[in-house]
């Protein structure tokens, strides 16, 4: 290798916030690191490690309330942090670009989308607006986005949100910058778009040949893009080294602990054995031939139909995971059962008993045994209120609880959930995001419920913070006995986690079962996908998965809510045109409670599973194609 | 893959905690305008309070004859002496007493009536955005017909029709700015109506009552209370502008408006001649109305642009 100079060096940086009120307090406390030429630097650590703040040093930019106190970030050898105004303005684009992590955020709602990629460069007089428009057209093309040459006429809502990712990648390469930035670009996506996103990304730098910082906490994603990895802690840098190194021979505790709270790939056996002890001849709760959707439609109809005869039965003590991708119906479902949303059709069953659809037609009784713990632990508790009462509310209202009693059941409660006592005089804003989803979980375990409706809990929290709250829920359910409904897009935290699976696809059921038998063959060709997309900590998982049949086929598509035959349709590898188009599919019950929704016996479905798995190419799928079409009109 | 994935011996869990990564909570401090803003503020309140007891003459007195007892050829636009500090007004009445018995009934007044205006504008926001449907319609309307008008030229109806009183005259300043109240507590009601720690209360079952005063009042109330002191300061300048047109406050009761009204032929005569009888009392308005101003401004910068956003 020749001894290049490097692109972006670090040296000895540090970041401070000055409070009004109180000495300095230091974020980032003397970091250092180079990125050199076609090399991704990828950050880890959890949220408030600074890595967020490292990389925006890069572009000489501090969050309000921040400020440099020491060291220098090198950009081509110039200074960030000391440059003027002006050189700042035009260094950024030119040379350094910022992708963050919401793309929806991101773009303007009103400017379609090629306005909004070519803006810098034409602001910057780098390029004319017709030059900058080849350009983005070439970067629509590199990163695989469907229709170059219209999709800049778009607006951002007319596009899927993997997609406007891609877009946001273009809109920062259009200058050709020296350095990316990238700031948890795929943290909020689902793992089958997730695949699609990772896959543009690592192609497009590779072609553009800049280099690139990757901040994130997701190891699994860090494993198939960066080479190098800094792992940050408290604004430190605990270890440093290439991917293959940190990834596979990780020295420095922290980063072995990072690694136990990843979870293992999705696979049979992983679970606890389903538990006996709670279980009782009536499921706790049931769902029974459910369909629900939003809106006012003809005939007492919903006008958009999200879920369609949905069944699904929780027994009592057990854990069922519902997993799916964004707008599936796995927050509907759960919105029905607590009765938030009333179903159009089919009934909801606590101990047996039929519960009226709506919420405000229930007894106080049976919405105490039934509770909904929100996703967002950040909105779903109100800021004027104190821990104390966030979470004795439930123990007065459903209990009568009132006075010293409360206070020590309030405190009881905290301890269960690991939350130290002094908490309970302070309000949601001074604690972590862990904390207050630890609060968001004591105030539906407060209610004494039968189940508990935990809508993505650990989806916004970092993995190791995310790998306790899973921790705390398996003892709370051998304490308590509570049933979960368990709603997660993650597959990995289900398997581990759940007694049952229940897999939904535009609204109806796919597959359910036992987890063991859901996690092994035969599987419904969804939820082959959703495994194989789970990204593994392995370098070179993402080239071998992307050769996969599952990848080809479904990972491009978007789920497409379909009024005949079966949804996947469009994306299923195994599908038999005129047949899963036109009919809905039979259920077929595999082992005892193991259900699959598919036109191929489950004899075919698994013998597909051992053929080799070959992809066509673009030339080779025409071929066929064009044979097909021969075929049709002789 | 496994070897990696099983907690290692050497795994200290009890070193890494989790980072909190909420901001340590900050306290309002206000800039050194603030400060003096609510100095000006704090004197005119006490001035409010104490002024008629402390004021040199009643305010309806006239001043006819000097310290030393001899009786005064023209004693209205005096120019200020040790007798009265800031002059006589059209009539011979000190300026300064009437100031000070005249900030009680422009604050008093002006302050009962946002009260007023706040009672009725939330009751009814909060109602309209919790209801929602046909009542959210209906209110909304009727809000609208009420700020379709001028508020001078509704004020000025109103009056002729039913002459003017103190009391007419805050329930007429309150009603009118309920109008605009009823607007910003509708849209802050219906910002926290969907937020998730709302729908968690309904979830629970929790009534209308709960809902309204244990989730949704408490987060609305501060930039309630920001408006609150902008409101005021709209309804000082409302009561001002019907003084100053005769409409207001009636005399003998001094008010800063009718002052500045009744004064206004001696802005003519210039500094030297009796400017300083219209020109005290507005100043008077115009300090108190800015400085209540300025502390909004700086409360609202402090919270940050999402106040600011929801104020206008």
């Amino acid at each position: 290798m020749s001894k290049k100079q490097p692109i972006f060096e670090c040296r000895d940086l540090k970041i401070e916030a000055r409070p009004w009120d109180a000495p300095p307090i230091p974020i980032v406390k003397g970091v250092s690191f180079d990125v050199n030429p076609g090399e991704v630097v990828a950050l880890i650590g959890e949220s408030g490690s600074g890595k967020t703040t490292i990389s925006l040093a890069s572009l000489g930019y501090t969050k309000p309330g921040l400020h440099f106190s020491g060291g220098e970030a090198l950009l081509l050898g110039k200074d960030m942090i000391t440059i003027d105004a002006e050189e700042k303005r035009l260094r950024r684009g030119e040379h350094v670009a910022y992708l963050a992590q919401s793309a929806a955020a991101t773009f303007n709602p009103a400017l379609k989308i090629g306005e909004q990629v070519t803006e810098s460069a034409v602001l910057h007089g780098e390029m004319s607006q017709e030059a900058a428009n080849i350009r983005a057209e070439e970067l629509y093309n590199a990163l695989e986005l469907p229709d170059p040459d219209r999709i800049g006429g778009r607006y951002p809502h007319q596009v899927s949100g993997g997609q406007l990712q891609r877009l946001m990648a273009a809109m920062a390469l259009v200058e050709k910058p020296s350095l990316l930035v990238l700031d948890e670009p795929t943290t909020a996506l689902d793992v089958t778009t997730q695949i699609e996103v990772l896959k543009a990304f690592k192609k497009v730098i590779e072609e553009e040949g800049s280099a690139a910082i990757y901040v994130t906490h997701d190891l699994a994603v860090v494993a198939q893009i960066a080479d190098h990895i800094v792992v940050l802690y408290s604004g430190e840098v605990m270890e440093q080294g290439p991917v293959e190194e940190i990834i596979n021979r990780p020295k420095h505790a922290y980063t072995k602990r990072l690694m136990a709270a990843v979870r293992p790939s999705p696979e049979a056996g992983q679970g606890i054995a389903t538990s006996k002890e709670h279980m009782r001849d009536v499921p706790a709760l049931q769902v029974k031939n459910v369909s629900a959707g939003y809106g006012r439609g003809a005939n007492g109809q919903p006008a958009v139909k999200v879920l369609r005869d949905i069944n699904v039965s929780v027994e009592r003590g057990h854990v069922v995971g519902v997993i799916g991708e964004s707008g599936c119906g796995k927050s509907t479902l759960a919105r029905v059962m607590a009765g938030l949303l009333p179903a159009s059709e089919g009934e909801v069953l606590l101990d047996g008993n039929v519960l009226k659809p709506a919420l405000q037609d229930r007894a106080r009784d049976e919405l105490q045994l039934v509770q909904f713990v929100f996703q967002m632990a950040d909105t779903a508790l109100n800021p004027r209120q104190t821990i104390g009462d966030i979470i004795g509310r439930p123990l007065t209202f459903y209990q009568g609880i009132t006075g010293r009693e409360r206070r020590e059941k309030v405190l009881d409660i905290m301890r269960m959930v690991e939350l130290p006592p002094e908490f309970e005089g302070r309000q949601p804003a001074e604690l972590s995001g862990g904390q207050k989803q630890r609060v968001n979980l004591a105030r539906g375990l407060a209610a004494n419920p039968e189940v508990l409706l935990c809508d993505e809990v650990t989806s916004a929290l970092d993995t190791i913070v995310g790998a306790n709250v899973i921790k705390l829920l398996e003892r709370l359910r051998k304490e308590t006995g509570v049933s979960f409904v368990f709603i997660s897009h993650d597959l990995s935290t289900v398997s581990s986690f759940a007694d049952e699976i229940v897999v939904l696809y535009a609204g109806r059921v796919v597959e359910q079962g036992p987890v063991d038998e859901v996690l092994s063959p035969p599987f419904h060709p969804y939820t082959r996908l959703l495994i194989t997309s789970v990204p593994e900590m392995r370098v070179g998982w993402l080239e071998d998965t992307m050769e996969t049949r599952e990848a080809a086929a479904g990972i491009a598509g978007a789920v497409e809510i379909t009024e005949v035959g079966c949804p996947f349709f469009n994306r299923c590898p195994l599908k038999i045109d005129g047949v899963c188009d036109t009919q809905a599919p039979p259920i077929r019950q595999h082992a005892k409670g193991h259900q699959i929704a598919c036109h191929h016996d489950l004899d075919e479905i698994e013998e597909s599973e051992h053929q080799p798995q070959k992809v066509l190419t673009g030339y080779e799928r025409a071929l066929v194609d064009e044979e097909a079409a021969k075929v049709t009109k002789a | 893959m496994t070897d990696t994935t099983n907690t290692s011996p050497d795994v200290d869990s009890s070193i890494y905690d989790e980072l909190p990564d909420a901001p340590p909570k900050t306290r309002l401090r206000l800039s050194w305008v603030g400060k003096i803003s609510v100095a000006v503020v704090a004197f005119w309140v006490f001035i409010a309070i104490v002024g008629p007891y402390i004021a040199p003459y009643h305010e309806a007195f006239f001043i006819e004859d000097d310290l030393a007892g001899n009786p005064i050829d023209d004693p209205s636009f005096m120019l200020p002496s040790s007798q009265a500090w800031l002059g006589t007004d059209y009539l011979g009445r000190d300026i300064l007493s009437r100031i000070m018995w005249g900030a009680r009934t422009t604050i008093g007044i002006s302050f009962i009536a946002t009260l007023l205006a706040y009672s009725i504008g939330i009751t009814m926001g909060i109602a309209a955005a919790v209801a929602g449907g046909w009542t959210d319609a209906a209110l909304s309307r009727m809000v609208d017909a009420v700020l379709s008008f001028p508020n001078i030229m509704l004020g000025l109806i109103v009056i002729a029709a039913f002459g003017s009183s103190i009391p007419m005259l805050i329930l007429l300043a309150g009603v009118i700015y309920a109008a605009s109240v009823f607007r910003i507590a509708r849209a802050l009601g219906q910002d926290i109506m969907v937020q998730d720690y709302v729908e968690a209360a309904r979830a629970r079952g929790e009534g209308l009552w709960w809902i309204i005063s244990k989730e949704v009042l408490p987060n609305a109330a501060m930039p309630l209370a920001t408006d609150f002191g902008l409101r005021l300061v709209f309804v000082i300048l409302f009561i001002s502008t019907l003084s100053f047109l005769g409409l207001g406050v009636q005399p003998p009761i001094s008010d800063w408006g009718s002052m500045v009204r009744a004064n206004l032929q001696g802005l003519g005569n210039g500094l030297g001649g009796g400017a300083l009888a219209p020109l005290a009392p507005a100043l008077a308005i115009a300090s108190l109305t800015i400085a209540i101003n300025l502390i909004v401004d700086d409360i609202s910068a402090q919270a940050g642009g999402s106040l600011a956003g929801k104020m206008s």
